[in-house]
């Protein structure tokens, strides 16, 4: 054996490592979608607050009730938009890479994900519940941030940033507390579209 | 120069066994199908690699039952790990001396 042999040696005891623990195809363009829908869906939001804000001083138009109805619908709708579109496009690119979607590393990136997920979700209806509205940006952001960073370990290690960054705007929307939409926008869009570029850039193009 | 040679283990001189040894290090227990996927090889092909270090007493075989379905799992012992990182460091320093 020469020096070639070696070195090719060491690249694929990484490269088997890396396989048997970490799922790989996340999909770059799924991101970039999934941060559309939420600019969207935050955009909507937002102009309904608005036109209630001034309806208060006129005629009501929207009961608070229903308005608080189609506020949680348009972010379920987003978020089982963008899981469908990620399942999707990881579909495909697992394809392209030659990787099972379902494997070892993908049901434990999954499930360090969903636990900490269902928790924040279940929390967020019950906050909506109990009528405590302006935390539910600030908390949605902090419980998808340590998703995040719990589950990157069996996937791209650059996700562990992209829930650090969630967890910091989550914390500063309770700083600036009444700006919630705003960073909700910059957490789930805007911070998707830019991740998902990136990770388009450096494994999807390829 | 020679003390490093003999650190270079035999018996990971070759892609297969390299390959399950470097999937059970980083993971409790690995079955005989995620293996034979993860290093695209044989049945015959990795049973037989299998065999070579077990008969070293370089991995741990765990026979069990998922319902009527036998499930073998793989895990690798302390001698096993041992020499698996005798055998990485001592790579690493012939690269390193060979640049």
């Amino acid at each position: 054996m020469d020096k070639k042999d070696y070195l090719k040696d060491i690249s694929e005891i990484k490269d088997i490592m890396n396989r048997s623990t970490r799922f790989m195809s996340l999909s770059g363009i799924s991101g970039i979608l999934a941060g559309i829908y939420a600019l969207i869906g935050g955009f909507v939001a937002y102009k309904l607050l608005l036109d209630y804000g001034r309806s208060m001083y006129g005629s009501s138009v929207l009961p608070l009730s229903i308005l608080e109805l189609i506020l949680v619908g348009i972010a379920i709708v987003v978020a089982l938009l963008s899981v469908f579109t990620a399942y999707l496009f990881t579909k495909r690119k697992a394809k392209k890479n030659n990787e099972k979607v379902w494997t070892k590393a993908s049901k434990q990136l999954m499930s360090s994900f969903l636990v900490p997920m269902l928790a924040g979700g279940l929390f967020t209806l019950l906050l909506i519940y109990r009528g405590y509205y302006g935390l539910v940006a600030p908390i949605t952001l902090i419980f998808y941030g340590l998703a995040l960073i719990n589950a990157s370990k069996y996937t791209l290690s650059m996700i562990k940033y992209l829930g650090g960054i969630e967890l910091i705007l989550g914390l500063l929307a309770m700083v600036f507390f009444g700006h919630g939409i705003l960073f909700w926008m910059l957490g789930f869009g805007v911070l998707h579209i830019l991740y998902g570029t990136l990770i388009y850039f450096k494994f999807d193009k390829a | 120069m020679y003390s490093i040679i003999k650190n270079i283990n035999k018996i990971f001189d070759h892609r297969v066994r390299l390959g399950i040894m470097s999937a059970l290090m980083v993971n409790d227990f690995v079955d005989f199908i995620t293996l034979k996927e993860l290093l695209d090889v044989t049945d015959g092909n990795l049973a037989s690699h299998l065999k070579a270090l077990e008969k070293v007493e370089y991995i741990h075989i765990t026979k069990e039952f998922i319902g009527k379905k036998p499930n073998t799992k793989y895990s690798t012992t302390p001698i096993g790990t041992e020499a698996f990182q005798k055998h990485i460091s001592a790579l690493e320093k012939i690269i390193k001396m060979q640049r």
